[in-house]
């Protein structure tokens, strides 16, 4: 009852040009059938992002740990809500972040978990910068 | 089932049969002279209707099954196809999903009769939690069944349930892959929903054969609660109860045909009329009525395991339900306090299922939590309390001495009963279906709503017309084909004039003998053309707002129409909300947005599309369109026609089905007076 090959196959890492992605514009792409949220941040929301007190979030995570760095205005994460699978939608919400439409749950901009039930944070997917404007998820 | 059988054929053959397999002799002795205690009531029939509704549904499912493709691309599509093409396969599709909501009803009565008339007491625990087995299978198979359409509903409620066991720590995670088979809901899902949707309903059987014949040995429970003690306490199964189910099962009927053919789409969420859609979210999500209480008890717990872990006791929790209640008195017939709380726990289920089909916000999240705290507190704390400080009213020493105190008066509040507490509780889904912040549709008077409605034929052919002018530029309507337009029931035209209408149309088709597409006139079993190939050049042409295919746009939209209303629509069969919807957003238009709106670039205002920015400019000008039959030329025709039009393109086989539903109607009546008047004839001398 395991996926079989042919999933697993296609599941295997995928390359993203990030080059025509602008400032505070977000892609979605889909990588094993999940869709991954890839934004652009702008100078407000990663200083947004950096000035929460760390300790009083629900799920606690720094902001430079969810981001490579070096490409800190890039945000990747799995756009499904840790509550209970919808897809958030992005700059939604009061935390210029996710805002998920089925239960109300509200991320930030370094999709850290801020209000409503959901437990834990946007997860963030296996990725490394191939160069400077390319990535590659998985 | 109950012992060694003294029945003996007459017939040679049959007990040449019957030395070598007593199989007449265990249906004589459990279903013939099996006797069944003389006081049971009307609430007593809903046990035949339960076997009588899963036959129903293994019958359909399994005619359905040859028509239906379980892969993610083709599912929606054979569905729609199997309503549309297959002979009468609307009415199988309807007696299906319709079937599995009534068998939700009558299995709730079911389980709220035995809880009320203690029936679950030594020595029925294990019929009891055989029962409760059931409930458990019916629960996972409506589940998988409500995947199988692939609608957006479809979707995203296998997502957000099979979402619910990666609750569960360590092993989480592999159990959703494993019910997956991939990474995400997709394709593996669907197909082994289909087989387990296929398979778990002869497990029920096979459960519901423990289940009789658990009944068989302990014998059934009656309202007062004393074990038959004497033979005038039973009369024997055939005719009597045989008879008496009879006439509840021809009851049970015109309810189920009252869904079928008049509100087929009532207890359905419009959302589900949408093909499947991985990246996009419905603004709410909401499961099948038959499972909002447990829905709001989950929402109701702010910790995602603690959520899980009370929704899934809320049920397991039944099981315990014989040493939860030690109670010596059977029936809360003679259990004043008991019968009160008994009350009060069923309006708590009620209102739960209400709560689980609104939005969790405010003051419905703290009366989830109150009342997910007053189900268990009943199990919890009632009734154990209840078993020690409770004094009961005195018991009748025999079933013979209560049926000659007892005043006749149970019948009518039966039916009374099932009408009141159906319409109220399968009603509460409707008021999920989403368009806040926009105005209400104004009602329309359409010459297809009601129990004889028909469709205009003029409409039909007008609205075909605007739609070939005007919507056709953006919108396609792919599950028509031109041969549709020549139907019965249809928009009236000869099968040469739908001939000559798709000879007007280029098709795509190929490959020819060089392997090269090319283009030819439509024939009528050609579909309508698409405007665009794929989604994405539709999306990319229309400033990233796919224009919807037309198809079944009137049954894919709906809008709020919150309590009381749901009620009543239940009794005047309004079935509307799309053709009133589609037709509003039509003439919504408006050049001046009002004060405090904002319309982003390249979007429109519109009053009645929900968020008021709409992606379509306004389609329909005074004059646009020449009709030739004198029809006013104005944009409040036009919408009324092609809602019309559109209307008949998400329902071809609509008058067919009122029709078909007047002819049964007036069938079931005359067979349900026949049923009463026998069963009263029977029992004449019994009661």
């Amino acid at each position: 009852m395991n996926p079989d090959a042919s999933t697993i196959a296609a599941g295997a890492p995928i390359e993203v040009d990030l080059s025509p992605v602008a400032e505070g514009q977000d892609i979605k792409v889909f990588w094993r059938g999940k869709p991954i949220y890839i934004s652009h941040r702008t100078k407000k929301q990663i200083d947004e992002a950096r000035a929460v007190n760390v300790a009083s979030l629900p799920d606690p995570q720094t902001d430079e740990a969810r981001v490579k760095s070096g490409h800190e205005q890039w945000l990747v994460v799995i756009g499904i809500c840790t509550h209970l699978g919808c897809i958030p939608i992005a700059h939604e919400g009061n935390y210029d972040g996710f805002f998920c439409p089925c239960h109300g749950s509200q991320y930030d901009s370094s999709g850290r978990i801020r209000q409503g039930p959901a437990p834990a944070n946007l997860p963030v997917p296996p990725y490394q910068f191939v160069s400077d404007t390319k990535i590659q998820i998985g | 089932m109950s012992g060694p059988s003294d029945y003996q054929p007459s017939n040679p053959a049959l007990q040449w049969l019957e030395r070598r397999l007593p199989i007449l002799g265990l249906v004589h002795s459990s279903f013939v002279v099996y006797p069944t205690p003389r006081n049971l009531n009307y609430w007593w029939t809903f046990g035949a209707i339960l076997s009588f509704m899963l036959g129903m549904q293994i019958l359909t499912g399994v005619i359905l099954a040859m028509h239906y493709t379980p892969h993610a691309d083709l599912a929606f599509k054979s569905v729609e196809l199997l309503v549309r093409d297959v002979n009468y396969g609307w009415l199988l599709r309807n007696m299906h999903a319709c079937g599995a909501s009534m068998f939700f009803f009558a299995v709730y009565v079911h389980m709220l009769r035995g809880l009320y008339y203690g029936s679950y007491k030594e020595p029925r625990e294990v019929l009891w939690i055989l029962g409760v087995i059931i409930y458990l299978l019916m629960m996972a198979t409506g589940f998988m069944g409500y995947v199988l359409p692939w609608g957006q509903m479809s979707f995203w409620g296998a997502t957000v349930i099979t979402n619910l066991f990666s609750a569960i720590p360590y092993v989480g995670e592999s159990i959703v892959t494993l019910l997956w088979g991939g990474y995400s809901v997709g394709n593996p899902t669907l197909n082994r929903f289909f087989s387990l949707h296929y398979l778990l309903p002869f497990l029920i059987a096979g459960v519901v054969v423990l289940h009789v014949w658990a009944l068989h040995v302990a014998g059934q429970n009656n309202p007062d609660g004393v074990e038959p003690k004497t033979e005038k306490d039973t009369v024997p199964f055939t005719p009597h109860a045989t008879i008496k189910d009879g006439f509840g099962v021809a009851c049970f009927l015109l309810l189920y045909a009252w869904f079928i053919f008049y509100m087929p789409n009532y207890l359905g969420d419009a959302d589900n009329y949408i093909p499947a859609n991985p990246g996009v979210t419905p603004p709410h999500i909401v499961p099948e009525w038959y499972y909002l209480p447990f829905y709001a008890i989950l929402r109701s717990i702010p910790n995602k395991l603690a959520g899980v872990i009370g929704m899934f006791s809320a049920i397991i929790i039944l099981c315990f339900l014989p040493w939860l209640d030690a109670a010596k008195t059977k029936s809360s017939k003679y259990r004043p306090l008991a019968k009160q709380f008994f009350w009060i726990f069923v309006a708590v289920c009620i209102l739960l299922g209400y709560l689980g089909a609104q939005p969790p916000e405010g003051i419905y999240v703290i009366a989830g939590r109150v009342l997910t705290v007053c189900y268990f507190a009943y199990f919890l704390i009632v009734l154990p309390l209840l078993s020690r400080i409770e004094t009961p009213r005195p018991v009748p020493n025999s079933i013979s001495e209560a049926i000659l105190a007892k005043s006749g008066k149970a019948v009518a509040s039966v039916a009374v009963m099932l009408v009141a507490a159906g319409a109220l509780f399968l009603g509460s889904l409707q008021d999920a279906r989403a368009s806040e912040g926009s105005d209400t549709p104004p009602g329309n008077k359409w010459s297809f709503s009601g129990p004889f409605g028909k469709y205009d034929r003029g409409a039909l052919q007008r609205g075909l017309k605007v739609y070939k002018e005007v919507c056709s530029s953006c919108h396609g309507l792919s599950y028509i084909a031109f041969r549709n337009l020549a139907e019965a029931g249809g928009p009236g035209y000869s099968v040469a004039q739908a001939a000559a209408f798709a000879s007007d149309y280029k098709v795509k088709d190929g490959p020819n003998d060089a392997g090269d597409m090319f283009e030819r006139p439509g024939r009528p079993a050609d579909y309508f053309p698409s405007p665009f190939p794929n989604e994405q050049a539709a999306r990319a042409a229309n400033g990233g707002a796919a224009p919807p295919d037309l198809s079944l746009i009137t049954k894919a939209r709906s809008y709020k129409r919150g309590f009381p209303m749901f009620i009543v629509d239940f009794f005047s069969q309004y079935q509307e909300q799309g053709p009133d919807y589609v037709s509003a957003v039509l003439q919504g238009f408006e050049e001046k947005v009002p004060e405090g709106v904002t319309i982003p670039e390249g979007s429109y205002y519109n009053k009645y599309f929900p968020g008021h920015a709409i992606k379509m400019p306004k389609p329909l000008s005074d004059g646009q369109v020449t009709y030739d039959d004198g029809s006013p030329t104005t944009v409040a025709q036009y919408s009324k026609d092609v809602t019309t039009f559109l209307m008949w393109t998400a329902e071809p086989h609509m008058e067919a089905r009122k029709r078909l539903g007047f002819q049964v109607f007036i069938f079931l009546i005359i067979f349900a007076l026949l049923m009463y008047f026998t069963k009263k004839k029977v029992w004449a001398d019994s009661h």
